[in-house]
């Protein structure tokens, strides 16, 4: 590891009664951009204020390369942030915008004009700087917002669900925008969102937070296709869970009873015989047959197709099991299975390649 | 459609008749009557003459003009210094608060400024309230001369025209965004350089709006200066009211009047100016 360019040790910060934040530890290395995803209220937001500088915390301490800056005010801090709602000032122009950082710390006026040139040309808005911001679109205003922290070349960048206010097919291209913006100045960002998708296409590290802690920090494929706790896997992605009860657990195998079937999984985690389990497996993970295509049906489970949801590229059906939940199975058109007609009603078996799933322990 | 027609058509005639009856038939009034000559019988009378306007301007009349803008800048000034944090403090008093401040500062208006006025003098006088207390507490030892001074007008004037400063001034850094000023601080911006850069451009409609609520009446409260200004401090508010219910000179109080109109009309030229044109906001 890396020594991390900013750190946060046991914070814990309330609102009244609420606790927003509790004993909560997150280092982020140099160069990184790490986004911390979870639903609105799960106190991701009021970390980043901590970052900035705009919340103390109640206990707890917040380092920038090794320095303990938790009582500095923002003014003070080689952190800018850029927020949800742009907070652009819109007495200035497009110039004057970007340079205020610059003028407030002094910077002599040449470089000032230097310098602010060559970041609105980084964000191609350099035609734009005698404009006011409201006479820009919303994914200009947001580059202008990315523009003006950037500019004072900051330690880490904050960056607050900058893209909600844009519609999708902007925020995807500014998706791509930012993840170039942030390799080509090596710039340590850190991006809130409560957007599954935007954080896994974007991120080197995702953590996911809820209710004041952090659940789980790791690659977006790590966070996908492993996750370690149901909150993780429901949240991220579509995920079918069945609940198992363990008939034999070895150091390979785990054996578990599901749907009145019993199928052997590898599974390195070892489990109690008897426990309960969840058994999480990914919609487009499932393989679906009909009944005159599989002849062994030891692994497989038996339902009936409810709804079939057609959408170009997949077919989606959602499938009641007999005696147990409804899930949902996302089929691809490939070459193994051109044949993708289904009918309501119809009959149908369940199958995923074993080493697939992933097994949790019961969570009430 | 009818039925809306006809309504558009009332409403607007009463608004278009309110203000002709009493905003537009009084200034015509005026202007006529400054330009007739004064009559012992009837008041006013033809031939028409500018004379009284010659008199106002050149009769000794110019250093009281200028002497009243002096001391409505001054009133002003101060309520603007003294208006702008407490509107400031209003718009970032919690939810709780803000209702009670507000109501605080209105309700004063609820009893006659006539009224308050005479409150002002009781506070003011030789063995009124003030100087009683500043003798008690040992802080002096023979009373302060301060009713019959600018001192004591200024106050007066202050004292009633305060609101019209601290209303428009709140509604006005009401609407500012609270991200603006983290925004400010967050790019390195201190106290002073976020109230320069960011607030203070934000609220020049609301200091405009404010300055000509309390420019405008402080030039023709006469009443104030008269109770506690005495016979010494005269103002065009004085003067007009005196050339009309005193000398009964009708057409060069009126003439003061639109000399008085005139000057408020160059004083709007700014206001008006500074009004946000619409833009083109693209989405």
């Amino acid at each position: 590891m890396h020594n991390p360019i900013i750190e946060l040790k046991n914070i814990t910060k309330a609102f009244g009664q609420h606790i927003a934040l509790q004993e909560l530890n997150l280092a982020v290395n140099n160069g990184e951009f790490l986004t911390i995803l979870g639903p609105s209220g799960c106190g991701k937001t009021t970390l980043l204020r901590l970052m900035g500088g705009f919340e103390q915390p109640d206990s707890g301490h917040i380092f920038i390369d090794g320095y303990d800056i938790t009582n500095l005010p923002p003014e003070e801090r080689l952190v800018n942030t850029v927020f949800q709602s742009y907070a652009l000032f819109p007495h200035m122009t497009i110039f004057n915008n970007v340079a205020f950082g610059l003028k407030c710390n002094g910077i002599d006026k040449n470089e000032i004009k230097e310098r602010v040139e060559e970041t609105l040309k980084i964000v191609s808005l350099e035609k734009y700087s005698e404009r006011k911001p409201n006479e820009l679109s919303g994914g200009q205003k947001q580059r202008v917002a990315i523009a003006r922290a950037i500019v004072n070349r900051p330690r880490v960048l904050l960056l607050d669900e900058p893209l909600s206010a844009l519609d999708y097919k902007l925020r995807k291209k500014m998706q791509i925008e930012l993840k170039q913006l942030q390799r080509r100045l090596g710039l340590t960002f850190i991006f809130i969102t409560h957007d599954q998708e935007e954080a896994l296409s974007m991120s080197d590290r995702v953590v996911i937070m809820n209710d004041g802690k952090i659940l789980q920090s790791g690659t977006p494929r790590d966070i996908y296709e492993e996750p370690n706790s149901l909150f993780a896997a429901e949240f991220i992605g579509e995920a079918n869970v069945f609940d198992a009860i363990v008939t034999e657990s070895t150091k390979q195998n785990t054996t578990l009873k599901v749907q009145n079937k019993t199928i052997t999984f590898p599974e390195p985690k070892q489990f109690k015989a008897g426990e309960k389990v969840h058994l999480i497996v990914r919609p487009e993970d499932l393989r679906v047959w009909t009944e005159k295509e599989v002849k062994n049906t030891d692994d497989m489970l038996p339902g009936q197709v409810e709804q079939v949801i057609y959408k170009g590229s997949t077919v989606d059906l959602i499938v009641r099991l007999i005696d147990g939940p409804l899930i949902s199975a996302t089929e691809f058109f490939d070459e193994d299975d051109e044949d993708l007609f289904y009918e309501n009603g119809e009959k149908v078996w369940i199958h995923w390649l074993p080493g697939w799933e992933v097994i949790l322990p019961y969570e009430g | 459609m009818r039925a809306s027609q006809r309504f558009k058509f009332i409403s607007l005639s009463i608004t278009w008749a309110w203000f002709g009856i009493f905003v537009l038939a009084p200034i015509v009034l005026i202007g006529i009557t400054s330009i007739l000559t004064q009559n012992e019988i009837s008041i006013v009378s033809t031939p028409l003459t500018i004379q009284s306007f010659y008199d106002t301007l050149t009769g000794g009349y110019a250093p009281i003009f200028l002497y009243s803008l002096l001391i409505a800048a001054t009133t002003t000034l101060l309520c603007l210094l003294i208006g702008y944090p407490f509107a400031f403090i209003i718009t970032r008093a919690s939810n709780r608060f803000r209702p009670l401040m507000l109501m605080l500062l209105m309700i004063p208006f609820w009893v006659s400024s006539l009224i308050r006025a005479y409150a002002m003098v009781i506070m003011l006088k030789a063995q009124g309230l003030i100087n009683i207390a500043l003798i008690y507490l040992g802080i002096i030892y023979k009373p302060l001369h301060l009713l019959y001074t600018d001192f004591a007008v200024m106050s007066g004037l202050l004292y009633n025209l305060l609101p019209f400063m601290v209303l428009p001034l709140y509604a006005n850094l009401a609407k500012l965004d609270h991200t603006l000023i983290e925004a400010a601080q967050d790019l390195g911006a201190t106290r002073w350089q976020t109230f320069k850069g960011v607030i203070l451009p934000h609220s020049i409609p609301g200091i405009i709006s404010g300055v000509i609520l309390v420019f405008l009446p402080a030039m023709t409260l006469f009443y104030i200066p008269e109770f506690l200004g005495g016979a010494k401090t005269l103002l065009i508010g004085n003067l007009i009211q005196h050339e009309f219910l005193v000398i009964g000179n009708w057409p060069k109080g009126a003439a003061a009047s639109v000399i008085l109109m005139l000057i408020t009309l160059l004083l709007l030229i700014p206001y008006w100016k500074s009004q946000p044109k619409p833009t083109r906001a693209k989405s």
